[in-house]
């Protein structure tokens, strides 16, 4: 079943143009991967679909129903959680109340705390502190958790192992499987392409706002994606 | 002796009104980085609306009046937010503060047209020279020691919102991250009208003691922006009990300087103002940052 079909997305920054025409679709149960070079607009997807950004002339169904033009609080209340580049935690709340945000939306279907301390142990001994007195792995946990409480349909995830110990990375995704296995569809941005390419379906490479390739993700070849990746013109 | 206590009691009472004006100031802030200068003026706006209201109903307690202007300035400052101020809001912190000055301008001069440049000032009847006796002669006036009462409760209550219920959950984490905060769910402009609401409540209660406890008239306003302001800087921002206590020490400053000379009563309060904000430019209770 199609849950997210974005078709002809274009997003501008002023009046410098970002997203150029990208297509993209995810099933239910899917997990897609978005890859490419720096400023190649891949967290300009993701916020777009939430609304942060204004797209213009295009169109984003999630569950068969138009979202493109909502704000961002009337789209997450629609199942989809984003968890943002640079985790963007509460800094002046404690780690219980950044998870408890997220179920400011809709708080009927959100899971409880105690689902999510089972799903992350150590946060529960650090309810009560300031998310600034935590490692960069456990504030990426409290950034994850915070989406996830929402008990969303569609979890985006935007470069969650950027400057994160490789140790700390393979417990992320170990994570991320298991929430792929609750039924959650996912769709994360990734620079690591070895990574992504593990743990995707199906992969998207972006490349100065376009699709540059996409395909699953045991299929793709590995000079098709450095072609992809850096545009280079026929390298091999 | 009795003198120098009483001054100090009066003093404590005064600044509760002070911490009243300023909490309203400072959660409007602290919520959306807007600076209020028409805060004032809506103060002087409420007390006359309840003379108003008393006037159309016939009620002879000012405070009773407060059933009707309390929902009425929460509305007021809802619609106000919504339609004119948070359009305004943005990465320029300039453009709210000309706003308000023009909303300054305006109310003041709408005052003028509807009340008249006369002075004013509601009546509490008896309440106004009811004392308490206290031992060694001194007193403690029944109003002041209401208004005391009824800001620190009211400053308490807005406390426990903000750091208890899910409301100032997501009011602190606006505050925070605006972006983030609307990927949360949370409905900023709602909520930013929500805030300017509940702003507005402690003006209502603000403007209802003050009018009682001084007389005031359509130009009032400044002053006692002023003094929100103090008691604010005092205090430090970001936290309502050093606003509180912000505005005690303003209102003991300005009523130990009367007893030098009426003239000293204001003059000595900008000075201990100007010199805890060159001795803790921060305030005396910054917010911890951990």
């Amino acid at each position: 079943m199609n849950l997210l079909t974005v078709s002809h997305m274009n997003a501008f920054y002023g009046d410098f143009q970002a997203l150029f025409q990208v297509d993209l679709h995810a099933d239910a149960g899917e997990v897609i991967a978005i890859i490419g070079a720096n400023g190649a607009g891949k967290s300009t997807f993701l916020n777009t679909i939430v609304g942060n950004i204004a797209g213009l002339k295009n169109s984003i169904t999630f569950a068969g129903e138009e979202i493109c033009g909502l704000r961002p609080w009337e789209i997450v209340s629609r199942g989809i959680a984003l968890v943002p580049e640079g985790r963007r935690l509460f800094s002046s709340l404690t780690i219980e109340e950044n998870l408890l945000m997220g179920t400011y939306a809709k708080s009927k279907n959100a899971l409880s705390l105690a689902q999510i301390y089972d799903i992350f142990p150590q946060l529960k001994s650090k309810s009560k502190q300031s998310s600034l007195s935590l490692s960069g792995g456990e504030q990426q946990m409290v950034a994850i958790g915070r989406a996830l409480i929402s008990n969303p349909r569609l979890l985006m995830c935007d470069e969650l192992s950027l400057g994160l110990a490789p140790v700390v990375i393979h417990g992320i995704y170990e994570t991320l499987a298991a929430i792929r296995d609750r039924g959650v569809t996912l769709i994360i941005v990734e620079q690591n392409v070895v990574q992504a390419l593990a743990f995707a379906d199906r992969v998207y490479c972006f490349q100065e706002g376009r699709v540059s390739l996409t395909g699953r993700a045991t299929e793709l070849q590995s000079d098709q994606i450095s072609r992809a990746y850096f545009g280079l013109e026929g390298a091999a | 002796m009795t003198g120098w206590i009483d001054s100090i009691l009066q003093g404590i009472m005064l600044g509760a009104l002070y911490a009243l004006f300023a909490a309203g100031l400072s959660l409007v802030f602290g919520v959306m980085r807007m600076v209020n200068v028409a805060h004032g003026d809506m103060i002087v706006l409420s007390a006359f609306v309840a003379l108003w209201l008393q006037r159309i109903t016939g009620v002879t307690s000012p405070f009773l009046t407060l059933i009707l202007l309390v929902p009425l300035m929460f509305l007021g400052g809802y619609l106000l937010q919504r339609t004119i101020l948070n359009p305004a809001l943005g990465e320029d912190i300039l453009r709210p503060v000309l706003i308000t000055f023009g909303l300054s301008v305006i109310i003041q001069n709408g005052l003028l047209q509807a009340f008249t440049a006369d002075s004013q000032k509601l009546h509490g009847g008896r309440l106004e020279v009811a004392s308490i006796p206290l031992p060694g002669g001194l007193a403690i006036g029944t109003l002041p020691l209401l208004t005391l009462a009824v800001s620190s409760a009211l400053i308490g209550l807005l406390q426990w919102t903000l750091y208890r219920t899910r409301l100032g959950r997501a009011l602190r984490a606006t505050s925070d991250d605006l972006s983030t905060a609307g990927l949360m769910g949370v409905n900023t402009p709602h909520l930013f009208a929500v805030a300017t609401g509940i702003a507005m409540v402690t003006v209502a209660v603000a403007g209802v003691f003050t009018g009682i406890r001084a007389s005031f008239d359509a130009v009032s306003g400044p002053d006692w922006l002023i003094f929100a302001f103090e008691a604010v800087i005092i205090g430090g921002l970001g936290s309502l009990w050093g606003t509180l206590a912000g505005g005690v020490i303003l209102g003991m400053a300005q009523t130990i300087g009367a007893r030098f000379s009426p003239g000293w009563q204001l003059l000595s309060g900008h000075i201990v103002f100007l010199a805890i904000l060159i001795l803790w430019p921060q305030g005396l209770f910054p917010r911890r940052t951990e």
